[in-house]
């Protein structure tokens, strides 16, 4: 089957582009609450000799898979507004550098 | 010449998956930057498919950098010392947290550089799935293309924090340890 490349719509890549985004900002997300709260941490500790940081990223790595398949299912033959998933895939990617940088987030916890 | 397993390993993961991973970058981006100037001729068949075996490469050194890292030289760098040990030098985590001058190298470093690293590969994951998806109409799409260069920058960004952090742990608490292996015997009398 042949695919004709000038027809294929945005939604595909913006699919990618916002779950992407989101996996980034998921490990953030999950490795302050590990770190924000002794349970949690217990909870991602998915492998021991790895402690917290096994299940923070694999977590988030299973989340953005889902979210991706399930983004490309709803938007593969569809053409989607990019800039609004720009906006979100960027602001998602810039508090995932923000989440992962232990002063800010040791600033959130008020430590 | 000898080097120990762990020693060896952690060169795999810093020298060899991680630093050309880095060094990958300056052609990634050089190319999306190209791709995204105004009037830029559209890549042959060979160039799309040498740039499409390029960025698969890098998500497998991606890939491969943080995972060596997370399940083989992390859990040796924060392994807990028996009660009671004085030479802390198996203990890197142990090492640098027991003096005031070198505990922000884990407090800070380390704690940044094992999640921040994790940002590279998914972002370079959906770089290289939108040159597959995309290839020669990539040019029609700009914000597309926009979207990959701004997440191929972040990657960099985020592999040269985990780098650059990695290298300075390496110099104050090394990862030590392990089996011995004998590179080369010295043959002089």
């Amino acid at each position: 089957m042949t695919q004709n490349f000038d027809t294929i719509p945005n939604g595909p890549g913006a699919a990618a582009i916002l779950a992407a985004g989101f996996g980034c900002f998921l490990v953030g997300l999950f490795a302050l609450i590990g770190d924000a709260f002794p349970v949690v941490s217990k909870f991602f500790t998915f492998y021991k000799p790895t402690g917290a940081l096994s299940g923070v990223t694999t977590s988030a790595i299973i989340i953005w898979l889902v979210g991706w398949y399930i983004l490309s299912r709803a938007w593969h033959d569809k053409n989607v507004e990019m800039k609004w998933v720009n906006i979100f895939a960027f602001s998602f990617l810039l508090l995932s550098l923000l989440l992962t940088f232990p002063p800010f987030t040791e600033l959130l916890q008020g430590k | 010449m000898e080097i120990s397993l762990r020693d060896l390993i952690t060169v795999f993961h810093g020298m060899g998956f991680g630093a050309l991973f880095m060094l990958a970058f300056s052609g990634a981006i050089a190319e999306l930057y190209r791709m995204s100037a105004v009037g830029a001729p559209t890549p042959t068949p060979q160039g799309q498919m040498l740039l499409r075996v390029f960025l698969y490469a890098m998500v497998v050194l991606a890939w491969a950098t943080v995972l060596s890292g997370a399940y083989f030289i992390y859990p040796w760098y924060r392994a807990v010392p028996p009660l009671g040990t004085l030479d802390l030098g198996l203990y890197p985590k142990a090492l640098l947290m027991a003096s005031p001058s070198t505990s922000l190298w884990h407090s800070i470093g380390m704690e940044w550089k094992e999640h921040v690293a994790w940002i590279a590969p998914i972002a370079m994951t959906m770089v290289a799935y939108i040159f597959m998806k995309y290839s020669s109409v990539l040019a029609k799409h700009r914000q597309i293309r926009t979207a990959a260069l701004v997440f191929t920058i972040a990657a960099f960004v985020a592999t040269a924090v985990a780098g650059a952090f990695g290298a300075f742990l390496s110099k104050y608490a090394p990862i030590r340890g392990g089996a011995t292996i004998q590179l080369l015997q010295n043959t002089e009398k």
